[in-house]
């Protein structure tokens, strides 16, 4: 068997640039200074360090640099603008807008904020992944204090009307805060511009390093105020305490630095590539569905089902060589399929035939080429396997059925 | 999660696919589990009424590897026995040959299941007291 490896799956997480990897090396003998110590040239250098880090990135959301909260990742990200939000506002109002398909560091923090006396409401989407804009503006109430919207999904890519979010919050004058996790880094992402307030994201998700993300967190127009999560030192400007990962930060703003430079072309390469994958895979094979809107997605990313065949078991026809992720409820330990996909209105059986395709700076033609191959061996070979594929060739109604629920 | 060699075996060279003729009164049928849930078997058997052993098994499978593997592995044991063995085989069985973790002990269930649910079928076809209880669970 052919050993070669393909890597598709960075949404989960991206490789680290080589070019980071090398910026990050200084950091941690040569330069092994705490950047809170002020007293000493090790100190100085590691605080430099981080400051060019902090432009380099807030060069890249065209935001100050003074608005760049650096954390351990997006999930903390996430907790401290919901929870810092929340505690901060929670005399003005205790009511929270989101919706059914974010990340679970949204969710599961909503979910806790629940207990802690919030309201919130949790929106549906399209069966393209989207938002109904009309439906956010009718939930917005008196004591809603945030919106919390996702940039772009993580397993879909769908890309949320974030101006027009944006617009209706200011007309409401209510916070908007978005994961923008799986956008940052890929696509130009402004937030000043479209009226986002506070905003997570992470490095290990744009070529950077894992264990070092960040929060933008708007300092005029409106001026936010978080009440920090994190007791301590009093780092990042009193809102998140704990000695600055100085490694971590230096790669994060190189990685940043490099999109900036790189995100049109990179952008440009793999929406041909994953138009390409999407295409053949869709023509050479019946019955293949693509999951969120083909209007507004990222550029990287395509989320397709098989029908009749099982994610889980597909991905094992190729999981020696190929990364991909599937929406399968196999491959969780809950053995339930994707509730990104089942908010979308697909039927569970549709959300067990799914797999995330998320293509990368290093992704090659020849990867692709590869992969298409693959894929249309590996849903052959399965639906020879699968007798709700035979069924269906032979004209049974599989919603006549009845099933045997287990 | 990493698979045990023997379900990789069976996945990657799975044993007894394909279709027997259910209109046949010595082959019996089962169809277990729901694409809702992940998981549908259809495991076949075909029986010598002389004898009373099964002589042919065939399945399919829409599942993950698991669910292939068991049912895989329940054809092979299945050929050669005689009805009444062939009621003894039991999930923890197939989840110790296979080294099943505990996600995927289900999967030897719903096999189980597709080898009763085939006996009962072809007794109920040939009128046969029927000893495969519908589902053990």
């Amino acid at each position: 068997m052919n050993k070669r490896l393909i890597y598709l799956d960075n949404n989960a997480t991206t490789p680290t640039d080589p070019r980071v990897v090398e910026a990050m090396l200084p950091f941690f003998y040569e330069n092994p200074g705490n950047a809170a110590s002020r007293n000493h040239p090790f100190g100085w250098v590691a605080e430099e360090a981080v400051d060019y880090a902090r432009e380099q990135i807030a060069s890249l959301l065209e935001v100050d640099s003074k608005e760049i909260i650096f954390t351990s990742g997006a999930t903390e990200s996430d907790n401290l603008a919901l929870k810092g939000v929340f505690d901060m506002y929670r005399r003005k109002g205790n009511h929270i807008i989101t919706a059914k398909t974010e990340h679970k560091a949204v969710l599961d923090t909503c979910h806790k904020l629940e207990t802690m006396g919030a309201e919130v409401t949790y929106l549906d989407v399209s069966r393209e992944g989207l938002v109904d804009l009309a439906e956010l503006e009718a939930a917005i109430k008196p004591n809603t204090i945030m919106v919390s919207l996702m940039w772009a999904n993580n397993e879909t890519g769908v890309i949320q009307d974030m101006k027009a979010i944006g617009q209706i919050c200011e007309k409401h004058g209510v916070l908007f805060m978005s994961d923008a996790t799986q956008a940052v880094g890929k696509i130009p992402v402004h937030p000043r511009e479209v009226g986002v307030h506070i905003m997570a994201f992470t490095g290990h998700k744009m070529y950077g390093p894992k264990g070092v993300g960040a929060l933008y967190v708007s300092r005029k127009q409106p001026r936010v105020k978080l009440t920090a999560q994190m007791d301590g030192g009093g780092h990042e400007r009193g809102m998140r305490s704990g000695t600055l990962n100085v490694p971590g930060i230096v790669g994060f703003g190189k990685a940043a630095e490099i999109a900036k430079k790189e995100m049109q072309q990179d952008a440009e390469r793999l929406s041909r590539l994953r138009d390409k994958l999407e295409l053949a895979l869709m023509s050479s094979l019946e019955e293949v569905y693509l999951n969120g809107t083909r209007d507004s997605r990222m550029p990287h990313v395509t989320n397709l089902s098989f029908k009749h065949v099982e994610g889980e078991g597909l991905m094992m026809t190729f999981n020696q060589n190929i990364a991909v992720s599937s929406g399968s409820a196999c491959t969780s330990a809950s053995l339930e399929p994707s509730y990104v996909l089942v908010a979308l209105g697909l039927g569970d059986d549709l959300a067990h035939s799914s797999i995330r395709f998320s293509l990368g700076r290093f992704t090659t033609e020849d990867d692709i080429d590869y992969a298409i191959q693959a894929l249309t061996q590996g849903v052959n070979h399965m639906r020879d396997l699968s007798p709700i594929w035979e069924m269906y060739k032979e004209g049974i109604d599989l919603s006549t059925v009845t099933w045997s629920e287990h | 999660m990493a698979y045990s060699d023997k379900v990789l075996d069976h996945f990657k060279n799975p044993k007894n696919v394909g279709t027997l003729d259910k209109s046949k009164n010595t082959v019996g049928t089962g169809l277990v589990g729901a694409p809702e849930c992940g998981d549908v078997m259809r495991l076949q058997i075909e029986v010598d009424p002389s004898s009373n052993t099964i002589v042919d098994a065939k399945f399919k499978t829409f599942g993950c590897g698991s669910a292939i593997a068991s049912s895989s592995l329940a054809t092979e044991w299945l050929k050669g026995k005689s009805i009444d063995q062939a009621l003894t085989i039991d999930n923890m069985d197939i989840v110790e040959e296979l080294a099943l973790p505990p996600v995927k002990i289900h999967c030897s269930v719903l096999a189980e299941d597709a080898i009763k649910a085939a006996i009962r079928d072809y007794q109920v076809k040939n009128g046969i007291e029927v000893t495969a209880e519908a589902s053990s669970h």
